[in-house]
């Protein structure tokens, strides 16, 4: 059997373009996958002109406090994009064409005025000018998306400034305290509490019976039930600024880090690509050549040629997988202490696409014929274990996972994932429905090459 | 019995040999003897049962009744090239003299280059040869474990008239050497003019076993040639 894995890759030697083929152009894709979805999309470049005066203010209410930091302000909403500061409308406008960010922020020198204007009798609707190119309709749901997202920021930021502000008033109207006017000055302010309790205590003074005893008591009973509602007042207005709060937790599936879920993507699509492709291509070849009942007629076997093309399609999706995730390595963190499970995931995940590879192989007989089965089969097979819950209807989705069970990808998958991340999907699980798969399709093959000669 | 079988030692013995495909008859109750050295052709219309004949007596298919006896080793070339042709003709050589377990793999190909007149072109890859080199290359193949019968099917099929000569002027020389040589062929001229014997078969039955000289003699001899005599023996017959 070895003389015939030696001549398999003697073949593949004597056959550079196919090599080239096997090798390259699924790494490329494999590659670019991991780019596509490792790229930070969580936070989309966005260029950001601010055309405020730098001398300004923005100054919420008068206390302190209220006073906004432009260059916190600025952090703060960049924590969801990547802020590429720019100088001119002009500048913006370039790197929004180019497509080097998604879009422009544009800050207008009044929007400051605008906003001071809102807590004035004659307010002004403050505005931000977005620049944008929606080129395709995907582009054009993300900027959306994305757009609004920063504009919500915005406006959170903004209200629990003047929600903050609004508290502050309030418990110095509880508490009591020094309140400053820019015109009037500082002055003393007594507060609820302090009331109640000199309304007590003059009260305590009073003569029993007295019609200013009753008076007092009922003023001392608003003022205690004044700072009562007031005190729960406080956490409204908190309640008000950010009304709805998210508590995420995780009832089913195991969720590995993004980056972790392309390089898994990257490897489980290298070596579905080239183990189907070079299994079925190898064993159709036997039959091209005619080679087939010679080299079965009692000398390897059936059985045993199938073995050898399961071990070829072994050998080929280590050496590329490995050689796909050291390509890998530097663009992408990979914990290599998981070596002995990444190892694990390939070879079985590699015998199950053999074997898948074998099938096509024998059932189509031709190389031609079976490559391009296996790239029929093969690719919607990889995009319908991308498709996430919840994004089709569970009937259609109940079919998906169905079909996803039958082909060695989506296990194959699982099993990369679990084995790159311990937060991935159970490895055990994933080899066990691997292995399941790989014996169904060998006998698929096995029975298939009956009529093979 | 026909009086050829009853002359020396039995290289191969067929009795009763059957096969059915689906329900329809591709052989039935062929038998036969051929001798050492002995060429046998097996020459018969489309469908006749040639091609299931050879691959029963090369153990690819088992048939449903009927038994055969080979005392020594078969060796089997199917109809067109059965080779790598990304493989050098040595590397062709050497797989399957590893795969036959050949004991003496180095010398079983040098042995098989020189007989097939390859030396020269042992690191050359099969698909450079011309058709005639591939089929001597195949033939070699079948030569590799030294066996006492050789199995050729439809051997000189896509061959030009020199690259036919050639190969028959190396079967020739197997024959002349002691191996049995069978082959299956639709030139009926190469079964009249090398074949020592003919079995004709039609509709998978052996309707004659004989020379071209006795096939000539039993639809009257006379002013026929070989393929006017062949296809009036099978008229004759109903077929």
């Amino acid at each position: 059997m070895r003389w015939l894995l030696i001549k398999d890759l003697q073949i593949l030697r004597r056959s550079p373009l196919i090599v080239a083929l096997l090798i390259v152009y699924p790494v490329a894709l494999g590659v670019l996958i991991g780019f596509a979805l490792s790229a930070d999309n969580s936070k989309p470049r966005v260029a950001f002109l601010n055309e405020i005066p730098e001398t300004e203010q923005l100054q919420i209410g008068s206390g302190g406090s209220g006073e906004i930091d432009p260059a916190q302000a600025r952090e703060q909403l960049c924590s969801r994009v990547e802020c590429v500061d720019v100088d001119s409308r002009a500048e913006a406008e370039q790197k929004v064409t180019d497509g080097d960010v998604i879009a422009a922020l544009i800050l207008p020198p009044d929007l400051l005025d605008k906003l001071r204007s809102l807590a004035s009798l004659n307010p002004q609707e403050p505005k931000v000018e977005v620049l944008v190119n929606q080129d395709d309709p995907v582009k054009a749901s993300l900027v959306d998306d994305r757009i609004q997202a920063l504009i919500t920021e915005a406006n959170l930021l903004l209200s629990q400034r003047i929600s903050d502000e609004a508290a502050n008033y309030l418990d110095l109207l509880i508490k009591g305290g020094e309140f400053s006017l820019p015109v009037v000055g500082s002055f003393d302010v007594l507060g609820l509490q302090q009331a109640g309790r000199i309304l007590h205590a003059v009260g305590g003074q009073l003569p029993r019976g007295s019609p200013a005893r009753e008076a007092v008591a009922r003023v001392t009973r608003f003022a205690d039930l004044a700072r009562q509602n007031l005190d729960f007042a406080l956490p409204l207005l908190g309640a008000v600024a950010e009304p709805i709060s998210v508590d995420k937790q995780v009832v089913a599936g195991n969720t590995s880090e993004l980056d972790t879920f392309a390089i898994a993507v990257a490897a489980a699509v290298t070596l579905m690509f080239v183990t189907v492709l070079l299994v079925a291509g190898s064993l159709a070849l036997e039959r091209e050549e005619n080679a087939f009942a010679r080299i079965t007629r009692g000398l390897v076997g059936t059985t045993g040629l199938l073995v050898e093309k399961l071990l070829l399609g072994i050998v080929a999706s280590i050496a590329v997988t490995l050689l796909l995730l050291a390509a890998l390595t530097p663009l992408v963190s990979i914990d290599w202490g998981r070596a002995p499970l990444i190892l694990a995931a390939i070879v079985v995940g590699g015998a199950a696409f053999a074997a898948f590879g074998a099938a096509i192989g024998a059932l189509t007989r031709e190389v031609r014929a079976s490559s391009l089965l296996a790239f029929m089969i093969s690719l919607p097979i990889a995009f319908l274990s991308l498709v996430p819950s919840g994004t089709v209807s569970g009937g259609v989705f109940d079919v998906i996972r169905v079909v996803r069970a039958l082909f060695p990808f989506d296990p194959a998958l699982d099993a990369l994932q679990g084995a790159l991340d311990s937060a991935g999907p159970d490895v055990v699980t994933a080899l066990v429905h691997l292995l399941a798969v790989a014996v169904a399709y060998a006998v698929i093959s096995r029975v298939a090459l009956r009529r093979f000669a | 019995m026909s009086g050829h079988e009853r002359d020396g030692a039995a290289a191969i013995e067929a009795r009763g040999l059957s096969k059915s495909f689906d329900g329809r008859a591709a052989l039935r109750d062929v038998s036969f003897t051929a001798r050492a050295g002995e060429l046998l052709a097996v020459i018969g219309p489309n469908g006749a049962g040639k091609t299931t004949l050879l691959s029963i007596l090369a153990g690819i298919r088992g048939a449903d009744a009927g038994t055969l006896s080979v005392p020594g080793e078969v060796g089997w070339v199917p109809q067109g090239a059965a080779l790598y042709r990304r493989l050098t003709v040595a590397e062709n050589l050497r797989l399957f003299a590893r795969l036959e377990r050949v004991a003496d793999v180095e010398g079983g190909v040098e042995r098989m280059l020189e007989q097939a007149r390859l030396a020269e072109r042992r690191d050359d890859q099969v698909a450079t040869l011309s058709g005639g080199n591939q089929q001597r290359v195949n033939i070699a193949i079948g030569l590799l474990s030294e066996p006492a019968v050789l199995l050729l099917d439809e051997p000189s099929t896509g061959l030009d008239p020199r690259q036919r000569a050639r190969l028959w002027e190396f079967v020739l020389d197997l024959a002349g050497a002691g191996t049995t040589v069978i082959y299956s062929t639709h030139h009926l001229h190469e079964a009249e003019r090398y074949g020592s014997r003919l079995l004709v078969l039609a509709d998978g039955e052996r309707v004659f076993d004989g020379t071209s000289a006795e096939l000539h003699a039993a639809v009257g001899g006379g002013e026929h040639d070989f393929e006017s005599a062949f296809v009036a023996f099978l008229r004759e017959r109903g077929h």
